[in-house]
């Protein structure tokens, strides 16, 4: 129990209230509806035997040697990100209202924005948003606010979720969602090309895209463009941005995605941490929290929440969203690790891109075969026509080992989607190909 | 203080990286790939440092009192930090095979149960914060009418509602009507008479309301919904109040959510991330977003097979380390715990509210739940409630939520938590009596506040006139 008024200090305050007892206090709770025994929860636990439990919880889970991506990225976290978003300053602060105490948040936020826009080549970012599938679903209502069209076209190639997601959205706000099959892991541009009229607001594509192959940018930007329309580009593995040449040098209006791989744990899904950067002509229809710039009353520099205007509690159903927390957290972890790792970043996606590359290699030495040609970062698609049964028998020897794509793309049971990254060393994947080896053979 | 980045300079950086150990089999193609060097070049000392001050120009629930109304500032127990960063759920992949996070999806599965024991409702966990809990309960609102074949186009605010409110019925298309409040702060129930027909999908209600009353016609108002055929949306952002003394199903809400930052202890991570389970009545289960966490004879799993689901919400699962800190939370405090949470949060409001209102204009003269409104009102010499607001700085605290809610003129909402000692409350109370002395004898003081806070007052119409939202440097 973390309260502490004592039976003395209760009488006390009663006493100033001028109520009888603290039953009094609700009166207005009328006696039909006030619970009449007690919560049918179990009894409380101490600080020791609450960490037994919970850790007899965990002991459930398995952990393993994962080799699975799919939009939630098991990159190493350095350890000055826990001690530093570990400070309670941080933690144990809400949204911004007061910046005179608060300025710790919004620097941190302010370089957040700064790097999320240069690292995607966007004017401007907003301060985070739930995660990579609503910051998707976000973008495209955005876009839809621009220009005042209602459809999206959406390539098959996105992260099954993340399209599940955006019907969802499209369904609750009477919007038109449509989806182009992709092409042997690509997005089909020519069926793309031909799904783009003047009543599209936006294109949607993932790069590297779910399959982990790199998509043809430039070339989808041109026919989103062509049509009056924005070519939104989704990055659900930020590491990727560290080395691909970023989304708006290939013409990209909006990027949104994903950036729980800088500096979050994996953590069963969440918390993550959506991005959203766009060219300036958005910044008064980006929704969420943003931080400016500005001076305090002795004319020194400080920041401040801005473009308030936008938000549900001065707009209220004329708000650009209904948002109002962001990830907060996620996103100074985000900013620390970057600063931490700075532009070492490219050595790092080298690294991961080189492991893929090897354990691409080594499995189509075992029999198995690649989906395509196409160039991809740390993330790829291949087939084997016992994949099934190889994964079971992995996991008994404690390997995850690709996430098998049936369920998302029928026709494709035999499919793994593999990933790798720092964490997985050259020894662990030489160990996972040779019990691949066994189980083959046998 | 400077950013990080003026601190750059090209070769600082001494982060080391493994070697890859491996060749590249497949080398990108160089259209592909880029150059540039978009991110800082400091040392490790550096950005420790960095990080380090910039905590000390912010104030959190463990510097002191953070009484902000209507956001549950309450202490955070260390212990849910470690249990969230354990590598056994910290490390879990949201799609690795059922069999291998079962521990994960009972600590979903139980905290539903709790959760439904608490409310009387039924639970999916995917929203990651109370507006995104607030859309999905809109998206359920609407296709619990699409699925009757009736065209209703109207949700029902009040005007002491939260902005989320009226912002996420606008986004599934709903026009939004707002209803007043009589001068006691309960809905005007004539009026909302006046307001019901078959246009009606819902109304929204925060109950305890943000004023911190318990409206005391909430069973008539459900009533009057209910005839109405229209739905009773329940914003569980003050359950505080009333956890473990009143269920929200009772009240007659059919669909509420819950900010499990708010009354079940997780961080406010400086805005984030929180979560916001959303609740409905049993008859409206099957429209919860998807996945569920179900239990079957081989153990837990995430159920999909939910034909009238208003469907997935969420990249995942919701935001699964907060569940499990709220559900290391209700495990600690046990029934009795829970029920505590309540009957100190309306004392310690209480008191606070009885000691301030002879000092400060109190717009409704009635005695309180979990947190009240003062307002500005009988200041002398122009004091406004923004001037109060960073006054309180000064002395040491984070400052209440001011000039909401709107239909109060120049509100003060103060919400000081269970997690306060009375001390904590005597020196606020000080406080506010030292900041209304000063109001009338040296009102310089307060219009000029604050003065020792890391920056003097920070002027908002700057950055909004001319937007600066990144460093260019």
């Amino acid at each position: 129990m973390y309260t502490s008024i004592t039976d003395k200090e209760k009488k006390e305050m009663l006493g100033v209230i001028g109520a009888a007892s603290v039953e009094e206090l609700f009166a207005d709770i009328p006696e039909s509806i006030a619970m009449k025994g007690s919560l049918d929860l179990p009894g409380s636990l101490s600080e020791m035997e609450l960490e037994a439990h919970v850790g007899a919880l965990g002991s459930m889970n398995r952990q393993v040697a994962g080799f699975i991506g799919a939009g939630a990225y098991d990159h190493y976290i350095p350890a000055a990100v826990d001690q530093l978003s570990g400070r309670s300053e941080f933690y144990t602060s809400y949204t911004p209202y007061q910046a005179e105490v608060s300025q710790g948040t919004l620097i941190a936020i302010f370089e957040y924005q700064t790097l999320v826009a240069r690292l995607t080549g966007m004017d401007i970012a907003n301060a985070s948003l739930y995660d990579g599938a609503t910051a998707v679903a976000e973008s495209v209502l955005m876009s839809m606010r621009a220009n005042g069209r209602k459809k999206v076209v959406v390539s098959g190639a996105l992260h099954p979720n993340y399209r599940s997601v955006m019907k969802t959205y499209s369904w609750a706000s009477d919007r038109l969602y449509h989806e182009v099959p992709h092409r042997a892991g690509v997005t089909d541009a020519d069926l793309l090309r031909e799904s783009i009229d003047d009543s599209v607001a936006c294109v949607v594509v993932q790069n590297p895209n779910f399959f982990g192959s790199l998509e043809d940018i430039e070339a989808i930007a041109a026919a989103a463009h062509s049509a009056g329309a924005h070519c939104i580009v989704c990055v659900a593995e930020p590491l990727s941005l560290g080395i691909l040449k970023n989304p708006g040098e290939m013409g990209a209006d909006i990027v949104c995605g994903e950036g729980q791989g800088f500096g979050n744990p994996v953590g069963f899904g969440g918390p993550m941490l959506g991005m959203l950067a766009a060219r300036k002509e958005f910044m008064r229809r980006i929704p969420g929290r943003l931080v400016g710039r500005t001076l305090d009353a002795d004319g020194k520099t400080a920041y401040v929440l801005t473009l308030q205007a936008r938000e549900q509690h001065i707009r209220r159903d004329r708000a650009t969203s209904n948002i109002c927390t962001n990830q907060g957290l996620c996103a100074l972890r985000a900013v620390i690790y970057l600063c931490i790792v700075g532009n070492r970043l490219r050595e790092l996606a080298r690294l991961n891109h080189a492991r893929a590359s090897y354990l691409r290699r080594r499995l189509l030495d075992v029999g198995f075969r690649k989906m395509s040609d196409a160039p991809y970062f740390n993330e790829f698609t291949v087939a084997h026509e016992r994949a099934v049964s190889i994964r079971k028998g992995l996991l008994e020897q404690g390997f995850s080992f690709g996430l098998p794509l049936g369920d998302y793309y029928p026709g494709m049971e035999d499919s793994l989607l593999v990933c790798v990254t720092e964490k997985n060393t050259v020894e662990q994947i030489d160990l996972l190909v040779s019990k691949i080896q066994d189980l083959v053979r046998g | 203080m400077d950013v990080i980045f003026k601190h750059s300079e090209p070769g600082k950086n001494r982060y080391q990286i493994p070697e890859p150990g491996a060749d590249d089999y497949d080398p990108i193609p160089g259209k592909y790939l880029s150059d540039a060097s978009p991110l800082p070049d400091v040392t490790e000392v550096e950005v420790v440092r960095h990080f380090t001050n910039l905590s000390g120009m912010n104030y959190g629930v463990d510097n002191g009192m953070y009484p902000l109304g209507s956001c549950t500032m309450k202490y955070n127990p260390k212990i849910n930090e470690r249990i969230a960063s354990i590598p056994s759920f910290a490390g879990i992949h949201p799609m690795a095979d059922p069999e291998a996070v079962q521990g994960c999806l009972k600590v979903l599965h139980e905290l539903a149960a709790y959760l439904g024991e608490i409310t009387g409702m039924v639970f999916s966990l995917n929203p990651a914060a109370g507006s995104h809990g607030e859309l999905s309960g809109a998206m359920v609102v609407k296709k619990y009418f699409q699925d009757m074949g009736q065209a209703r186009h109207v949700v029902l605010v009040p005007d002491t509602a939260h902005g989320t409110n009226p912002a996420s019925a606008a986004m599934c298309g709903f026009t939004v009507k707002e209803v007043p409040s009589n001068s006691d702060g309960d809905v005007d129930v004539e009026k909302l008479k006046e307001m019901l027909d078959g246009d009606v999908a819902a109304m929204v209600l925060t109950s305890p309301n943000t004023l911190g009353l318990f409206d005391r016609n909430l069973r008539e108002i459900a009533d009057m919904l209910h005839r109405n055929g229209s739905l009773f949306y329940g914003d569980g952002a003050n359950l505080n109040a009333i956890v473990g003394k009143a269920r929200m199903a009772e009240m007659g809400f059919d669909i509420m959510h819950i900010n499990l930052h708010k009354t079940f202890s997780t961080p406010h991570g400086g805005g984030g991330p929180g979560a916001g389970p959303l609740g409905v009545m049993e008859a409206l289960a099957k429209y919860l977003p998807v996945p569920i966490v179900a239990q079957g004879k081989d153990g837990y799993y995430l159920d999909y097979d939910r034909p009238d689901t208003i469907g997935r919400i969420h990249s995942f699962y919701g935001n699964f380390l907060i569940a499990l800190r709220a559900y290391a939370y209700i495990r600690s405090l046990g029934p009795g715990g829970v029920r505590n949470i309540a009957e100190t949060a309306v004392l310690n409001a209480n008191y606070l509210l009885a000691s301030l209102k002879g000092l400060y204009h109190l717009p409704v003269e009635r005695r309180c739940m979990h947190e009240f409104v003062l307002s500005d009102r009988d200041m002398p010499n122009g004091v406004t409630t923004n001037d109060i607001s960073k006054r309180i700085l000064d002395y040491g605290f984070y400052s209440p939520t001011v000039y909401f809610p709107l239909h109060i003129e120049g509100a003060i909402m103060i919400e000081p938590t269970e997690t306060e000692t009375k001390d904590s409350l005597d020196a606020f109370i000080r406080v506010m009596a030292e900041i209304r002395r000063e109001a009338y004898e040296e009102p310089e003081k307060v219009k000029n506040a604050p003065q020792t806070t890391p920056v003097k007052r920070v002027d908002p119409v700057i950055a909004a006139r001319r937007p600066v939202l990144v460093w260019e440097g």
